[in-house]
């Protein structure tokens, strides 16, 4: 049975950036700072694209924001996903509003899957795949993972680590939780959130690239899709937390105990 | 008046500590806005649990039933927004792990609520509560507002102090409503990984190695051992396979706030550094004298941890 795999991708600031908040409190200094998609959303793409690989079907791709996300989903596209939507909204979003979004959109995809990531690197808030799972009413496996390691034989044959039931209707998600790694099989269609190890994301190739600019993206204004915009989490403020200063270099193993005995006390 | 309902963590009817601290914060929501504080207790046999929660001075409802004996956020989630009705609360408080992590933000759409996650601090004036809490890896701290009725957050443990033991408490159940039939996740198995050492985020002293241990964590253990730590980990050495995923710190891994970090062979990339800095001391030992990792390290050792590791064992060997 072919898969509907809806990818959310958002457009976030590089994790290599150092960020720092304006003075005034009001952002942050976005000078010199490089943008690319969201590592977590990578990985999501490069899961569905194993799981289209192996079973066949769509990969559809989503990004809320303004004009700039085109480029990450045609980053997306670009790593070999069939269709991208931008849902068009400048402004502030929160993962209530965000998650509403991309329930309207599920309403007209119709997806047996929707991958995430397990949180956006800017905000940091890792909500929105469960609360479009409780939108939906659907089952959620948050913090997808899997047991053979990145360097492990399995994925060096790319194999996706979300697995199916042969009749489709089900999926087998590891996770990561706290003191180990658990197993959830979920029926679909279902939400699934991705985390760091469940796959190394490939590079996009450059027939890949050009392929991807004459892959369709529709835009959707947000307003037409009949959901409240008005953010609930409202930022008032955003500071510089204090910076640790950098302590002393020791000459050797002896002056690094006598510090730590005497001085710091803490052995 | 806003009530206040803290969301318990149990495994096996023993409480985790993580929620102590998410006590801790909710009693200052309540302190600012005049409520009353309450929790609820989920899971399948977890009345001890309850127990020990309501020995902190707490009115607890226990939601025991086998349709809750695993963390499924679905089955779970509706007995959050149930609990929090009934407690008439418009404030949901839980620890931010990896279940409440998977759970409030679930149940906070059934409760029409907002949310913030990993909540470092309660801040605002009065009756008006802002929440601070980390953005791009702990770079920037933000103060959010919630809007709305109702409203939830997550606290990061590390940064509120376990409510201490008080008289008061008490335990009465909570009807489940949930049915096992109508549930579409199902609980396979739970790998768990096994250790004698103390768990990560309680640890009075962690010893990390990253990259730079080549997959050799011997010399890291060893010292752990000596010292009664915990072992941490960078990215790069779990993402090699080298260590359990359990052990990662950092933005994307576990919080640790201990007396003492020792990072070996880490380089000390800001993902990594959002996890620890908050121990009190830093110790690094890295072989590269511009490593980064240098400029958070309260003492910096340039040296070849294969070398450094075993001498300093030998050192607290000799006392
Ligand atoms: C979205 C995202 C989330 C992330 N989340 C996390 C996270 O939660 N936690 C995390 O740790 N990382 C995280 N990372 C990864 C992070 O950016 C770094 O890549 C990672 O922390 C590097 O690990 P490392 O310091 O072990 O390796 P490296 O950066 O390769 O450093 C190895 C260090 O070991 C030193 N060394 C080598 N040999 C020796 C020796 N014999 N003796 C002493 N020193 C030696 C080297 O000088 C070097 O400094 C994340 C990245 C992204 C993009
Ligand atoms: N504006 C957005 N556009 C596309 N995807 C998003 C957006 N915001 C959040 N997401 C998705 O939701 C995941 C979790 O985000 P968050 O809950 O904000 O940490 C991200 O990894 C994305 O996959």
């Amino acid at each position: 049975m072919p898969l509907k795999l809806l990818v959310t991708v958002k457009r976030v600031e590089d994790p290599e950036s150092r960020i720092r908040a304006r003075p005034d409190g009001t952002g942050i200094v976005t000078d010199g700072v490089n943008y690319k998609m969201n590592p977590f959303d990578e990985i999501a793409v490069e899961e569905a694209l194993r799981l289209k690989e192996k079973h066949g079907g769509e990969v559809v791709v989503a990004s809320i924001g303004g004009a700039a996300a085109m480029v990450e989903l045609r980053a997306a596209l670009a790593m070999g996903a069939d269709r991208g939507l931008l849902v068009r909204h400048d402004g502030a979003l929160d993962p209530g509003v965000g998650s509403a979004l991309l329930q309207a959109l599920v309403a007209q995809e119709r997806p047996d899957l929707v991958l995430l990531g397990k949180q956006a690197i800017d905000d940091d808030q890792n909500q929105t795949g469960q609360m479009l799972a409780a939108r939906l009413g659907w089952p959620q496996a948050t913090f997808a993972s899997k047991k053979e390691s990145l360097e492990s034989e399995a994925e060096q044959k790319k194999q996706p680590g979300v697995v199916l039931a042969a009749d489709g209707g089900r999926a087998l998600v590891v996770r990561e939780v706290d003191g180990g790694v658990e197993t959830l099989d979920v029926a679909l269609p279902a939400v699934v959130t991705v985390d760091l190890r469940l796959n190394k994301p490939r590079f996009a190739s450059l027939p890949g690239i050009m392929k991807a600019k004459k892959k369709e993206v529709r835009e959707i204004p947000a307003a037409s899709l009949g959901v409240e915009l008005a953010p609930a989490v409202v930022v008032r403020r955003l500071f510089d937390p204090p910076r640790r200063q950098a302590g002393v270099k020791v000459a050797d193993v002896a002056e690094l105990w006598t510090r730590l005995h005497a001085e710091a006390k803490v052995l | 008046m806003s009530n206040v309902l803290v969301v318990a963590e149990q495994s096996r009817g023993t409480l985790r500590k993580a929620t102590l601290s998410a006590l801790t914060a909710a009693r200052e929501v309540a302190r600012r806005t005049g409520g009353t504080v309450s929790a609820l207790v989920l899971g399948s046999g977890a009345a001890a649990a309850a127990e020990e929660l309501a020995a902190h001075g707490v009115a607890v409802r226990l939601a025991d039933a086998p349709v809750l004996a695993h963390p499924l956020a679905e089955a779970h989630a509706p007995v959050v927004a149930d609990a929090a009705r009934v407690a008439g609360a418009s404030w949901i408080v839980t620890a931010a792990t990896a279940y409440g992590k998977d759970l409030l933000p679930r149940a906070a759409v059934a409760l029409g609520a907002a949310v913030a996650t990993e909540v470092l601090a309660v801040a605002g004036e009065g009756a008006e509560i802002l929440l601070r809490r980390p953005m791009w890896a702990g770079n920037v701290i933000a103060e959010v507002e919630l809007r709305g009725t109702v409203k939830a957050f997550s606290v990061r443990p590390t940064e509120f102090a376990p409510a201490a033991r008080a008289p008061g408490g008490s335990v009465t159940p909570l009807p489940v409503s949930v049915d096992a039939a109508s549930l579409r996740t199902r609980f396979v198995e739970l790998q768990e990984v096994k250790s004698e050492r103390p768990e990560l985020t309680d640890a009075r002293v962690v010893v990390a190695g990253g990259r730079g241990t080549r997959g050799d964590f011997g010399p890291l253990s060893g010292l752990a051992d000596d010292l009664g730590a915990a072992v941490g980990a960078s990215r790069a050495a779990v993402d090699a396979g080298w260590v359990p995923n359990d052990w990662q710190v950092g933005q994307t891994g576990k919080v640790v706030a201990p007396e003492l970090y020792v990072a070996a062979g880490i380089s000390g990339a800001i993902q990594h550094v959002a996890g620890m800095k908050g121990a009190k001391v830093i110790v690094a030992i890295n072989k590269d004298a511009d490593a980064p990792i240098f400029q958070i390290a309260d003492y910096g050792l340039v040296a070849d941890l294969f070398q450094a590791v075993p001498a300093l064992r030998e050192r607290l060997k000799a006392g």
